[in-house]
């Protein structure tokens, strides 16, 4: 018997919305001991599927038909009492953000022993026995202590550590994990998936696994199953779907993941060499300073002694996880902050330190596209206004840039009449397109890419890849990109910058760093990329 | 929301109607028509020497003057005060709030000059700056907002904040668009919301504070009809003729009440996160 048996599930959206459902008709089972991944796009319904299996729909998404059985027990209709009853004993979930899904006021003990009291008759030094154990468990150093603090104290890969062990404590038969290492670093991704392994293996934990990184999928499924508008358009082993997808949209969602080997380049590049640079960082460092006068003095080195050089036509990638200072250093040569060191050289001219004055005819020529793009644009202004804003600053006539932004809308193959309309009424994948058009605007010399696709779904994230890259090619640009991702590294990069705690620790033509990685940092990450057994994108 | 902006619109309507109400000239009076009970009709001379018969819907005060003239008349100061004082706190306080915010070197001066002006009761400044100008309109306005101006001052610094980290703000200064238009066309526009809510609370504060001014006799001079100067004058019979303060005070407590609900009805609408509990 599954240990989740789930049957003609279908969720109501309220009037009003793209579609009347927000999930139609799945079905689909979780075997004891099987871990399946639910897997689709962002309003494909994946977490709408986790809500109904855990009573915790909203009321804005009522559960128009189906049934959902745990062990064989119907869930739909029970009393919310019996519900409640049954989760965390015998099914529990974990969350995307470990920071919010933990109360920041109680210590990670006691949130432990909150699901442990509730639920289990058991003495206090019991409870503690159990604490301590399931944080062993879940590979905490020196429990004791883990258990006395607070969730800011941890990291977030420790914290999610303890939203597992939270989750598993009681032994469910089902758990359901939604994205859960999504906000996570690779590196730390790599350990949290191979501990829900470990743990879903000893125990014979059914899990529900929600994600939409098909490399996450490669490293852990059993079987997949793909959610395409709220219907389950795939349902297989994961071999079967990842290697040979029957649907259209499975295939084209896995053509879609770039492959984490860098293509051949053209020859045809200019390899550089007789051209000036650029852009030339030496020696580029940015120290922040906090407190000082009554509170200690506290310095954060986000970048230290960077030096890159980037030609015309050429992509540079910056690689590295989060807090390893890779937009600091876009930040930096943007001049959105002030270097604390060291020179940014823009077609030869130093401007580190260049005054407001002196900086204006170079802000032309650095332009950034953003990571996130329902902030990249003032919501109150249309998207002409914002396109034309760059030129009109610069004293370009009003229908001259008009007609450059019309032009520049064609390139991002977007429609002249989106002119008039504001942000909201665009997707993120179109939004982001207005984002480049904007900078493109300018006419720079330099675009700069800070995690621009990052926030995408990963076939739009494919599209505004293969516009990037287009750009480049037709406007001759340089591009500094920056990334997270060593897939979406891979694809575009010629030279590739991996940076750590500040510091870049390997630099070098893009295969080269993919293919023969030399510093062991890098190493670590590649090995932590999940799924790259499998070669997506080839096909 | 719909109740307070009705009930605003007719104290606009009457403000501006007030001569048309079956009203006369609010400083006439007459020796013969004094402490008249509300609905009373008795004589009232004008300033041509005609004498009128005139019924006293509110009664009459102790020099004989009409009390419903005068409290229809002095709705319109008190719209006036409050709009003014409204506006002139927020225009002040969006510059230096704006400036405070953006500016971070400014920040520490003006912030601490702020928190000392808040340090002091609104009240008696606001009295203290009319007894050192003039009892007029303009420094009455002036010396209620004065007070005013730290709170929106604050309130706009905190959202300038938390705004010129967004993405579209660092994008406009890498398009090199002048602070000027990035503070006045990118983070201007999205405080508006709160400005708003919270200038509709600096407007029935203002009305308030004038009332009171008035009423201890450092406000509006007292031939100037105003619900606090009325109030004023008829504090001294309240307790054999109580309508000489009811009717200004039920109007004064209706306006102020009216605005509050207006504040709270927009805050509501124009917040997003508000909407969607509902």
């Amino acid at each position: 018997m599954n240990v989740l048996e789930v049957s003609g599930l279908t969720v109501g959206l309220p009037a009003g919305g793209d579609r009347r459902h927000a999930v139609r008709d799945v079905a689909f089972g979780v075997g004891r001991g099987e871990i399946v991944c639910l897997v689709g796009e962002s309003g494909s319904g994946k977490s709408v599927i986790a809500q109904g299996v855990m009573g915790l729909l909203p009321r804005a998404l009522p559960l128009a038909a189906g049934s959902i059985r745990l062990n064989g027990e119907e869930l739909v209709g029970m009393p919310a009492e019996t519900l409640r009853e049954h989760r965390a004993t015998r099914m529990s979930m974990i969350f995307q953000e470990p920071m919010t899904a933990l109360n920041p006021v109680m210590t990670c003990g006691e949130q432990i022993d909150e699901v442990v009291r509730f639920h289990a008759r058991l003495s206090a030094i019991q409870r503690k026995r159990r604490i301590l154990d399931i944080i062993r468990e879940v590979a905490l150093p020196d429990p004791e202590r883990i258990v006395a603090s607070y969730p800011h104290q941890l990291s977030g890969g420790q914290r999610q550590r303890i939203m597992i062990a939270m989750a598993l404590v009681l032994e469910p038969a089902l758990l359901i994990a939604d994205e859960p290492t999504t906000a996570l670093d690779v590196t730390t991704q790599a350990q949290i998936l191979s501990l829900i392994l470990a743990l879903q293996k000893k125990h014979g934990t059914g899990v529900l696994f929600i994600t939409h990184d098909f490399g996450v999928v490669a490293e852990i499924a059993h079987r997949v199953a793909v959610l395409r508008l709220g219907e389950l358009v795939e349902l297989g082993a994961r071999d079967e779907v990842l290697r040979a997808p029957r649907n259209d949209y499975t295939k084209m969602l896995i053509a879609s993941v770039p492959a984490i080997h860098p293509k051949p380049r053209p020859a045809a590049r200019p390899a550089g060499g007789e051209a000036p640079p650029v852009l030339q960082t030496r020696k580029l460092t940015k120290t922040y300073r906090s407190g000082g006068w009554l509170g200690a003095r506290r310095e954060v080195r986000a970048a230290v002694d960077v030096d890159l050089e980037l030609r015309r036509g050429q992509t540079l990638g910056i690689v590295g996880e989060s807090g390893s200072g890779k937009s600091t250093v876009a930040r930096c040569i943007v001049r959105l902050v002030d270097p604390s060191a060291g020179e940014i050289r823009l077609d030869g001219v130093d401007i580190a330190r260049a005054r407001a004055r002196a900086l204006r005819p170079m802000r032309r020529k650095v332009q950034i596209v953003f990571q996130d793009p329902y902030r990249s644009l003032n919501p109150r202004r249309t998207v002409g206004e914002a396109i034309l804003e760059g030129p009109r600053n610069y004293g370009v006539p009003a229908d001259e840039a008009l007609e450059r932004a019309k032009k520049l809308l064609e390139l991002v193959r977007m429609d002249a009449s989106a002119l008039g309309r504001y942000p909201h009424q665009f997707s993120g994948g179109q939004r982001q397109r207005i984002c480049i058009a904007r900078a493109l605007a300018m006419e720079p010399e330099l675009l700069i890419a800070d995690e621009a696709v990052s926030a995408l779904d990963v076939s739009v994230q494919a599209q505004v890849l293969a516009l990037l890259e287009e750009i480049r090619s037709r406007l001759n640009l340089a591009m500094l990109f920056i990334t997270h991702d060593l897939r979406v590294a891979a694809q575009v990069c010629d030279h590739v910058a991996v940076m750590q705690r500040g510091r870049v620790v390997e630099y070098g033509e893009a295969e080269e760093v993919f293919l023969r990685p030399r510093h062991e940092y890098t190493r670590a990450l590649f090995e932590a990329a999940p799924g790259r057994g499998f070669a997506f994108g080839t096909t | 929301m719909r109740i307070g902006a009705s009930v605003l619109a007719l104290m606009v309507l009457i403000a501006i109607a007030a001569p048309w109400l079956g009203t006369v000239d609010p400083s006439l009076f007459d020796a013969g028509s004094r402490d008249l009970l509300p609905g009373a009709s008795g004589e009232i001379t004008t300033l041509e020497g005609e004498t009128l018969r005139h019924t006293f819907l509110m009664g009459s005060d102790s020099y004989g003057r009409d009390i419903y003239s005068r409290v229809l008349y002095g709705t319109r100061v008190s719209l006036v005060v409050g709009v003014a004082t409204a506006l002139l706190a927020l225009a002040a306080g969006i510059v230096c709030g704006l400036v405070a915010g953006y500016l971070r070197w400014l920040d520490g001066i003006l912030m601490r000059f702020m928190d000392g002006v808040m340090a002091i009761p609104a009240i008696l400044i606001a009295i203290a700056l009319v007894a050192l100008w003039r009892g007029s309109l303009a420094t009455v306005v002036v010396a209620i907002a004065v007070p005013e101006i730290p709170r929106v001052t604050r309130l706009v610094r905190s959202l300038v904040l938390s705004i010129r980290e967004e993405p579209y703000v660092e994008a406009a200064i890498a398009l090199g668009t002048p602070t000027r238009k990035i503070l006045f066309g990118h983070i201007l526009p999205n405080c508006m919301a709160p400005l708003i809510v919270q200038g509709t609370f600096t407007c029935a504060f203002a009305i308030l504070v004038e009332a009171v001014l008035s009423f201890l006799g450092v406000g509006l001079p007292p031939d100037i009809p105003t619900w606090g100067n009325i109030m004023a004058e008829g504090r001294a019979q309240f307790v054999s003729f109580p309508h000489n303060v009811f009717f200004p005070g039920v109007f004064l407590a209706v306006t102020v009440l009216a605005v509050n609900i207006l504040g709270d009805g927009l805050r509501d609408t124009l917040d997003p996160k508000m909407a969607k509990r509902v």
